[in-house]
């Protein structure tokens, strides 16, 4: 079986004008996006309490409200989560109040009048450890580009490096995008998934490239534009396979993970499609701006023949 | 001829698959319910402890499983949670405050498993229900303490040194030292600084000299704290009666601590966030207290009002501290009054001692010192702490005192056995506050794992199924190395010590088994592509898997990085997730370029082959 049978070179190259202003329209509306609606922070990052709690019964949000609200609770964001029995009660962070005792209280509060409420979690973060992770978050971001860069420009070359390290950049704004227009919360599991991503792309960027790269050497004739075509278009079966059974995981994880793994599972389902689509344009349409040529990638003159194969498995 | 594998290929990849199954194994044996004994601080789990809890179950008709003695500490087995529950309460009550006794759940792994060092992967607490704190130690209060004492040592040596000062004053995060004269403040720092490195010296003005402490003693302060105040939590996290809990630095001043299937967080609270210290000071007799009280406190001593309301005047400089305590115990005095005797370490014996020789007849003060949150927080948007003190004995000491001594004054029995246990659990040097806690309920745990299973079963047979179809029979090859791959990061995962299985953990074990065919797909297509270009089947297998071997290794290699930093970078459900990542990311190249070649090799290897059902 064979999913596409391509006897002809796909000119995948001929859209790549096209594609750059795609890319650039969703990567301009991603910061007005972030700009305006930022990000939907979820605890881990804004601090605050978070109690979820399940009835036995479909819970009535409205009553639950009422009676956080004769509690000195007014501020409290009151939600199903997963299923009708299940609600998330949120509470901002606030000063005077001991903070890690509110879990308790609001607890207290709905139980006052008899009814049986199963704590499921309660998380309090300070403020404090917010802003930290937010940092560390940040940071870790951009070591990890930071070292890919590096290790790409080494095995590669300068321009594959940029070309692989915009296509990661292209795929964590439009997923950071997607979660800020569909105020989707932005939790520690879901930065977990954007870096996911990044693995995710990097992986398919490196396989292109590294095709790219071989053809450069093999075919003594043709341009660039000409190779990166045929590259492409022997990678493609590759490409759609490995999404299609990484996408096809995704889905169990979306509709059977459970409620607390749906961001997780949103962000990566975009993030790869998304990355399949940078791997293919963003990748090697940056490397060809910026003149990527056979020159740059024919390898390097060695004194013995053979001495630069890599070594068999 | 091609593709013949080489007897120390087949032989190393079985050998590495067979280990990690094997230390896969343990995970489906499943847990018992279990209560685990550990002894207190005087108390030794023996032999005789062994048979005492044997007694006590034979004596309830309790059914056991199996107990057993281990590491100094006893493990009962049980069948069920009722039985759990009684067999806990028996087991306290019969063995009193000595030991602890904690429910527990134990792998009910085979012993011969257990014997090779088998054990299930860890579960995190999103996944068995727990709570998790992180704690920061205040800093500027540990700071400011040290150098209260630096002030005190400044006023001792300049007095026996005989150099004339007018006065000593601890502001901030600096001591200043005034003088009459230049001369005296130049003598002063000449042998101040000869006196204490620890501390830098400068002249801020004519007459003032400032003490800061000098980087590495800050440094060595700071660690001082939290190293302490780990140990203490440790101490008090055992009279929670947990079993398997955690306690961690993380960072420069914080602290984690995870009690997995602690559920009365409240209580967990009480006793992890009490701060409480006890100092003994002599009352001042030189100074009149009316005095005091009108605004002339001498220098060198405090007024802080004793339980009564009643004020004291002390002496400033502090006999003993509370961290020289290794045990407290409540009881009775001969008159039936509430006292708590204390026992000191040899060190803080010895002060004591010394302390006490020339103060017989003297009046001493216990005092108790608390640090409550005030519910404000200050520009660095950390809590107040306010620092509470309040006398809660003035005895005269009758006799130099030594390491073994009591405090009596107390106000009733539970007081005593309140106090008692605060110290003997240990003083916390500093205040520390909670930041960040999270409680996962049991329920929510159990769905946790369940939903985590199901997905890796769908995603698991959606892709089994699709690679079957696609590739054939090398979808069959390929299919046997995506569960052995699976076999393999869970019998990692359970050989790794420090590995705890997280929900964003399996949510990356499920990602695994959707990239992980990755490298097998770049094979087949490449084993295509020869035979497209007219290869024959031997010489196809043999290109594809040379020619995408490169291409895995920088493919999988640049994501490796990318997990290394984010293992390095984050903490929580990030490092659970990053370590997954890795392991995955080895795996599934161990599994789809080695696993896969020894099976294709001696399938189609070295024989005549017309075509290759790919």
């Amino acid at each position: 079986m064979q999913l596409l049978k391509l006897s002809d070179t796909v000119n995948f190259m001929r859209l790549r004008i096209p594609a750059m202003v795609l890319s650039t329209v969703l990567i301009l509306g991603s910061f007005v996006s972030l700009g305006v609606n930022s990000l939907n922070w979820g605890l881990d990052f804004t601090g605050g309490t978070l109690i979820e709690v399940g009835y036995e019964d479909a819970a009535n949000l409205e009553a639950i409200r009422v009676q956080l609200n004769e509690s000195n609770f007014e501020d409290a964001i009151v939600q199903n989560f997963g299923s009708s029995q299940d609600v998330l009660i949120r509470i901002a962070p606030r000063d005077g109040v001991k903070a890690v005792t509110i879990g308790e209280q609001v607890l207290a509060a709905l139980r006052a009048d008899g009814t049986s409420v199963d704590m499921r979690r309660i998380e309090f973060v300070g403020p404090n450890v917010g802003e930290e992770l937010t940092e560390q978050g940040g940071l870790a971001m951009l070591v990890a580009l930071l070292c890919i860069l590096v290790y790409v420009a080494m095995r590669f070359e300068w321009r594959f490096a940029l070309g692989s390290v915009s296509a990661l950049m292209h795929d964590v704004i439009l997923t950071l995008g997607l979660f800020s227009v569909l105020q989707i919360e932005f939790d520690l599991t879901v930065l977990a998934a954007v870096l996911a991503v990044i693995g995710y792309s990097l992986n398919d960027t490196i396989v292109v490239s590294d095709r790219i790269r071989e053809n450069f050497r093999k075919i003594r004739k043709g341009e660039p534009v000409e190779i990166i075509n045929i590259s492409l278009t022997q990678t493609l079966n590759r490409t759609i396979i490995t999404s299609l059974t990484t996408v096809l995981v995704l889905v169990a994880l979306f509709y059977k993970g459970g409620a607390l793994i749906h961001g997780f599972a949103t962000a990566l389902l975009f993030g790869v499609v998304v990355g399949t689509y940078s791997s293919v344009y963003i990748a090697s349409s940056v490397a060809l701006a910026l003149g990527i040529s056979k020159e740059d990638l024919m390898p390097p003159q060695v004194e013995k023949e053979g001495a630069d194969l890599d070594p068999m498995p | 001829m091609l593709n013949k594998n080489s007897i120390w290929k087949v032989l190393s990849a079985l050998i590495v698959v067979a280990v990690c199954a094997l230390y896969a194994l343990p995970n489906i044996y499943g847990e018992d319910h279990a209560v685990q004994i550990l002894a207190g601080r005087d108390a030794v789990v023996t032999e005789n402890t062994v048979e005492q809890v044997n007694a006590v179950l034979a004596e309830k008709n309790i059914p056991v499983k199996r107990v057993e003695f281990e590491n100094e500490q006893i493990l009962v087995r049980v069948s069920d949670s009722d039985t759990q529950l009684i067999a806990r309460e028996s087991l306290e009550q019969a063995l009193g405050d000595e030991y602890f006794v904690a429910m527990n759940l134990a792998p009910d792994t085979p012993e011969w498993l257990e014997g090779l060092g088998g054990a299930p992967m860890k579960l995190g607490l999103d996944l068995r229900g727990g709570v998790h704190f992180l704690m920061e130690v205040d800093m500027t209060e540990v700071i400011a303490k040290s150098l209260e004492d630096a002030e005190s040592g400044f006023r001792t040596s300049l007095r026996e040194e005989g150099i004339r000062y007018r006065g000593v004053k601890q502001v901030d995060d600096h001591v200043d030292i005034t003088f009459r004269d230049e001369d005296a403040l130049d003598k002063a720092e000449f042998f101040l600084r000869n006196q204490s490195r620890d501390l830098t010296f400068n002249q801020i003005d004519d007459l003032t000299l400032r003490a800061v402490f000098a980087e590495s003693k800050l440094q060595e302060i700071r660690d001082n704290a939290v190293k302490q105040n780990i140990t203490i939590i440790r101490n008090r996290v055992n009279q929670l009666g947990v079993a398997e809990p955690l306690v961690q630095k993380q960072g420069a001043d914080r602290i984690v601590v995870q009690l997995p299937g602690i559920q009365d967080t409240a209580r967990a609270k009480e006793i992890l966030n009490a701060t409480a210290t006890l100092e003994f000071r002599m009352v001042d007799q030189k100074n009149d207290i009316r005095d005091a009280l009108n605004g002339r406190v001498p220098p060198g001593s405090q007024v802080i009002e004793d339980q009564q309301g009643i004020p004291q005047l002390l002496e400033k400089r502090i006999m003993l501290t509370g961290s020289h305590i290794i045990d407290a115990n409540s009881g009775v005095d001969e008159y039936g009054l509430p006292n708590v005797n204390i026992s000191l370490d040899s060190e803080g014996g010895n002060k004591m001692s010394r302390s006490t020789r020339g103060n017989i007849g003297k009046p001493m003060a216990t005092v108790f010192i608390e640090y409550k949150s005030t519910g404000e927080r200050n520009k660095e948007g950390k809590l107040v702490f306010e620092k509470h003190e309040q006398v809660i004995s003035v005895a005269t000491i009758r006799a130099q005192l030594g390491s073994k001594f009591q405090i009596t004054g107390l106000d009733s029995p539970k007081e005593a056995r309140d106090l008692a246990l605060l110290l003997r659990a240990g003083a916390l040097i500093a205040p520390i506050q909670i930041v960040e806690e999270r409680t996962v309920g049991p329920s929510l745990g159990k769905e946790n794992i369940e939903l985590g299973m199901q997905a890796i079963m769908y995603g698991l047979a959606a892709v089994l199924v699709f690679m079957l179809i696609y590739y054939k029979a090398f979808g069959v090859v390929a299919n046997i190395a995506l569960v052995t791959n699976l076999v393999m990061i869970v019998g990692i995962m359970s050989m790794i010590p420090g590995a705890t299985l997280t929900l964003p953990g399996m949510a990356g074990i499920v990602l695994t088994v959707g990239m992980a065919v990755d490298a097998n797909v770049l094979i087949f297509e490449r084993i295509r592509e020869e035979l497209r270009d007219g290869r024959s089947p031997q010489q196809a297998i043999h290109q594809g898997y040379d020619s995408a071997f490169s291409t895995i290794l920088d493919a999988n290699i640049t994501t490796f990085i990318a997990g290394l930093i984010l293992f390095a970078v984050g903490t929580g459900p990030i490092k659970g997730f990053s370590i997954t990542l890795m392991i995955g990311i080895a795996t599934s190249m161990f599994t789809a370029i080695l696993v896969t070649r020894v099976i294709v090799n001696a399938v189609w290897g070295g024989r005549r082959v017309e075509k290759l059902a790919i």
